[in-house]
């Protein structure tokens, strides 16, 4: 029971600082020259349009399906919730920027009216605060959808863990589980006995919180991205990119001698130390850049395939498409569920094997027989 | 005829992936026919092997929407 209260506790603190280094990332410096370009590539798949077209009349012939798409899928400085051009109806959520010319500065999103207003000397375009002053650099550290959910996940988790903790304090670890407890329990010990012991050996408890972390904050947050009004943070490059440079630290921070040895002088004649070496510190480096780019792509994905599929009744414009398309998303949606537990057991299996590798203490190559065996 | 060039990369990355999945899934059930008992190890091994090739195919499906884009 005691040390399972201390995992929780060190959960909630590492939960803190993976949320202080998303923060940090989600720093976006314009310069404010920029301005000039946004208008002449609205166009652009890459561009988020400013809500599209609030004084656009409803029944416009030619949908944009990629534009809508990518206004799912990217942060935003409103909660949209449903409706279009008048009949929107969003959540502003509040901006902070820090102006180098003004300071910090806080106002709502709602000043914006949708990209169509100014506040003063600064607009939203394309979901980037810019200044008319050309002077004045720009740092945005609002507090956008995908930071909302962020807190919204964090204090779901917070609120989960700490009742089932409360729960194994009050009735002990032998006592039937009951309630949520009985729906985490199993997930708990999942990651705890098949990701984390499995792969990282005798050390893995030292492991198990970080491991819960990421766990259950990827599978949280791919349930509610697939939530029709849901933020897609899981599929943010910045989201992911934290979680990775996590794994990167945690491994390399615990990594021990044969995990360097093993980098800087690997097994293989002098001659070669000229081409290996660059390429195991390269490797280093890589395996949590696939991590990151496999989660983001992974979910970015599956939400450009389900909005598609139900856009392509707007684009035929034709009800016989609509139950063949329903149908799709349906499907789509069902192997989505799966995706999302999915990525969050690779994501964690992959992170456990990673400092599996750098904790073990055997050698390389006389060690494999022997690991398998232990098991 | 229309469209993005960079569509045709997005296609051949799914190429790819689509025969190094069904190798990993045809070869895993041969495995698991051959050893049941292993069924648990054999599926751990398969879904990260299968995740890596996916992996891949997605740094070429990036790189083709990211294109597409321009």
């Amino acid at each position: 029971m005691g040390p399972k209260i201390k995992i929780f506790k060190q959960k909630s603190t590492l939960f803190l600082l993976v949320f202080a280094l998303f923060s940090l990332v989600s720093l976006k410096t314009y310069a404010s020259g920029q301005e000039e370009h946004p208008a002449t590539e609205s166009d652009s798949l890459s561009a988020v349009a400013p809500h599209v077209g609030g004084h656009e009349e409803a029944k416009e012939e030619k949908v944009n399906i990629t534009k809508v798409a990518f206004e799912h899928i990217l942060d935003s400085h409103y909660w949209h919730f449903w409706g279009e051009g008048h009949e929107t109806v969003a959540l502003p959520l509040p901006c902070i920027i820090y102006s180098s010319t003004k300071g910090v500065q806080f106002f709502s999103s709602a000043v914006f009216e949708h990209g169509h207003a100014s506040f003063g000397a600064y607009s939203l375009v394309e979901e980037e605060i810019i200044s008319a002053d050309p002077q004045e650099k720009i740092t945005d550290l609002s507090i956008t959808k995908n930071v909302v959910q962020l807190l919204l996940s964090a204090a779901l988790i917070f609120w989960i863990f700490t009742s089932i903790a409360k729960s194994y304090k009050t009735t002990g670890v032998t006592s039937a589980p009951k309630g949520k407890q009985s729906f985490f329990e199993p997930l708990i010990t999942f990651v705890r006995d098949d990701i984390a012991k499995d792969n990282i050996g005798a050390k893995s408890d030292k492991f198990v919180p970080y491991l819960l972390t990421v766990f259950f904050l990827i599978l949280i947050n791919n349930v509610l991205g697939m939530i029709p009004i849901g933020a897609n943070l899981t599929g943010n490059i910045a989201f992911t990119f934290v979680l990775a440079t996590c794994t990167l630290i945690i491994t390399n921070v615990n990594a021990n001698k044969n995990y360097w040895m093993h980098i800087l002088m690997p097994p293989v004649p002098k001659a070669l130390y000229i081409m290996m070496i660059p390429l195991e510190i390269v490797g280093i480096f890589t395996k949590p850049f696939a991590l990151m780019i496999r989660l983001f792509a992974n979910m970015t994905a599956g939400h450009i395939i389900v909005i598609s599929l139900i856009g392509l009744i707007f684009v035929f414009q034709s009800l016989w498409v609509s139950p063949v398309a329903v149908a799709f998303t349906l499907f789509i949606d069902v192997l989505e569920c799966l995706v999302a537990l999915l990525q969050a057991y690779i994501f964690t299996l992959l992170t456990s094997q990673f400092i599996g590798a750098a904790v073990a203490e055997h050698h390389h190559e006389e060690g494999h027989e022997g690991e398998e065996h232990a098991h | 005829m229309t469209g993005s060039i960079a569509a045709i990369g997005a296609g051949l990355s799914a190429i790819g992936a689509g025969i190094g999945i069904g190798l990993i899934g045809g070869h895993a059930v041969e495995a698991i026919a051959r050893q049941p008992e292993m069924y648990n190890k054999i599926q751990t091994t398969m879904i990260i092997a299968a995740a890596l090739v996916e992996g891949v195919a997605l740094f070429g499906v990036v790189v083709a929407l990211m294109q597409g884009g321009n």
